[in-house]
């Protein structure tokens, strides 16, 4: 086996164990750390394929903000032990149901898509520069609309935790 | 070959890089009581050895040898991983700084840097953004509400000046137009090696600089671990080495943050008269020079830090805030336009 192969089939089992874990898991600190491992994985993936940008991005944005996001609300909740869930029987044969046809659609789609793990990745085509030529050039009035969608957004959420005023009797 | 020889010498430069994070750590334990007491007009430690230049390794020894107390109603594995995650994050960032130039050994030239990634910037922000969760969750499984309130404390600080921290470095990244360490690093040898950003970037040194001492929870940002208000912060409930872990994790991150700050603005591993030393004297001689002007510069940035933690007092919360939020960030935000601006005037 190449050595890319050899990361490759490791990163995917601890990714797999990891987001298990995620959804397994009773403690909800535990699912989170599941979490920020699978998003680890993740981003060692994106570098396997040369796109080292979204690797870094992957882990700034996803691990470094979003995930302790989630840790505040948990550990201020204090959800420390939730009560499981009852689910009927039906929704539980739904599930899976629903699973199987999902895993079905993906193991058929990995037994006709051939060479999974590719030997040598695609050249620079997840590098800084080559990204920001494609998002300045071919991609410019889209990725203005989506930064102008953003902070629309953020100045609402800024809106909206302002306190209002007294109306005044 | 190609590929061994690169594995062996990757593996010196890591461990060498190792050692001498963990040495300078552990001495600037020994320098901040010193830097204290030249202050405050006392002698600081003297008993172990001369000079009580063992008193890094007696300290260790007392740390290794006190109780190791986990509270009961704490949740263990978390509690144990938590140091060594601060730990871990603190000297990761090491493996970008370029040390020095290169060392040709036998016709080979080898860059001492630990890894050259074309995005070393992005994976110093990364790093600095994963800092938060030693802290977090040490301070959760402590099971201790000014635990829990130091680490809140803490990270809501990290997430805050990682801001101004990211967009002082954007305004860096116009002028340098690359990402990577070392060719920042080699950018500065213009002018015979004069050529430093700090020239280019005066404002956005100052913000990084109050931004990496807000990361690294030092004075005049130590809110988390405000004695008068909280007990002991997130590490309230550690002891033994796992509290020796928490403030050893401090000081790397003091170092390498200096290292940083050295490499990005003032020029790294370059000095005057770098250029016409290279012509005179032979390569690695002049490249081991360099490695020696960068650890100076990183000293004296390390020394900056204990100096203003000894001079200036805390931050209330909502000043931390508040600096944070409607100074920091529409400072760097200006910095970035002006920035703009001028490379556009001026540059091509």
């Amino acid at each position: 086996m190449e050595l890319n192969e050899i990361i490759f089939y490791i990163l995917a089992f601890i990714g797999i164990v990891a987001a298990l874990v995620t959804v397994t898991a009773n403690n909800p600190i535990y699912s989170i750390l599941g979490l920020i491992v699978c998003f680890f994985t993740i981003s060692a993936h994106f570098v396997l394929m040369n796109a080292q940008f979204l690797a870094m991005v992957n882990i700034i944005v996803y691990a470094g903000a979003i995930i302790v996001l989630f840790l505040f609300v948990v550990m201020m909740m204090n959800l420390n032990d939730l009560p499981r869930v009852k689910t009927h029987i039906l929704w539980k044969v739904a599930g899976v149901v629903g699973a199987g046809g999902l895993m079905l659609i993906l193991v058929a789609s990995l037994k006709v898509s051939g060479n999974l793990v590719q030997a040598q990745p695609v050249a620079n085509i997840g590098l800084i520069h080559t990204l920001g030529k494609v998002l300045m050039n071919e991609f410019l009035v889209p990725f203005i609309m989506t930064s102008i969608l953003l902070n629309s957004a953020m100045i609402g959420a800024v809106l909206l935790t302002k306190r209002e005023k007294r109306i005044q009797k | 070959m190609g590929l061994e020889a690169l594995l062996i010498e990757k593996t010196i430069i890591v461990v060498i890089v190792f050692i001498v994070t963990l040495t300078i750590a552990a001495y600037s334990t020994y320098g901040e009581r010193k830097v204290a007491a030249f202050i405050q007009d006392r002698i600081g430690p003297n008993k172990a050895g001369p000079y009580g230049l063992m008193q890094p390794l007696a300290d260790g020894i007392k740390m290794l040898m006190k109780e190791d107390f986990v509270p009961q109603q704490a949740n263990k594995f978390l509690f144990h991983i938590a140091p060594g995650l601060s730990m871990l994050t603190a000297l990761m960032v090491s493996a970008v700084i370029p040390w020095g130039k290169t060392i040709i050994i036998g016709g080979r030239s080898i860059p001492i840097q630990v890894t050259d990634i074309n995005i070393g910037i992005l994976y110093v922000l990364s790093v600095v953004s994963l800092g938060v969760y030693g802290v977090m969750i040490g301070g959760w499984a402590s099971n201790n509400k000014y635990s829990l309130m130091g680490a809140l404390r803490a990270s809501s600080q990290m997430i805050s000046y990682e801001l101004p921290m990211g967009l002082s470095l954007i305004a860096l990244l116009m002028v340098t137009g690359t990402m990577s360490f070392s060719e920042i690093a080699a950018q500065q040898s213009g002018w015979n090696g004069m050529q430093w950003n700090i020239i280019y970037q005066p404002i956005g040194f100052v913000l990084f600089l109050i931004c990496a001492f807000a990361e690294a929870n030092r004075t005049p940002f130590d809110l988390p671990e405000c004695e008068a208000e909280l007990v002991g912060g997130y590490h309230t409930e550690y002891s033994s080495m796992k509290l020796g872990f928490f403030l050893f994790a401090e000081y790397a991150h003091m170092f390498v943050s200096s290292a940083i700050i050295s490499t990005l603005y003032f020029g790294g591993y370059n000095f005057p008269g770098i250029n016409t030393l290279y012509e005179m004297l032979p390569h690695n001689i002049v490249t081991l020079i360099g490695v020696g002007v960068l650890m100076i510069k990183t000293l004296f940035f390390i020394f900056l830090f204990m100096w203003v933690r000894w001079t200036i007092p805390r931050f209330r919360y909502d000043q931390l805030m508040n600096l944070g939020w409607k100074r920091l960030v529409p400072i760097a935000i200006a910095n970035i336009i002006i920035t703009a601006g001028v490379v556009l005037l001026f540059d091509k």
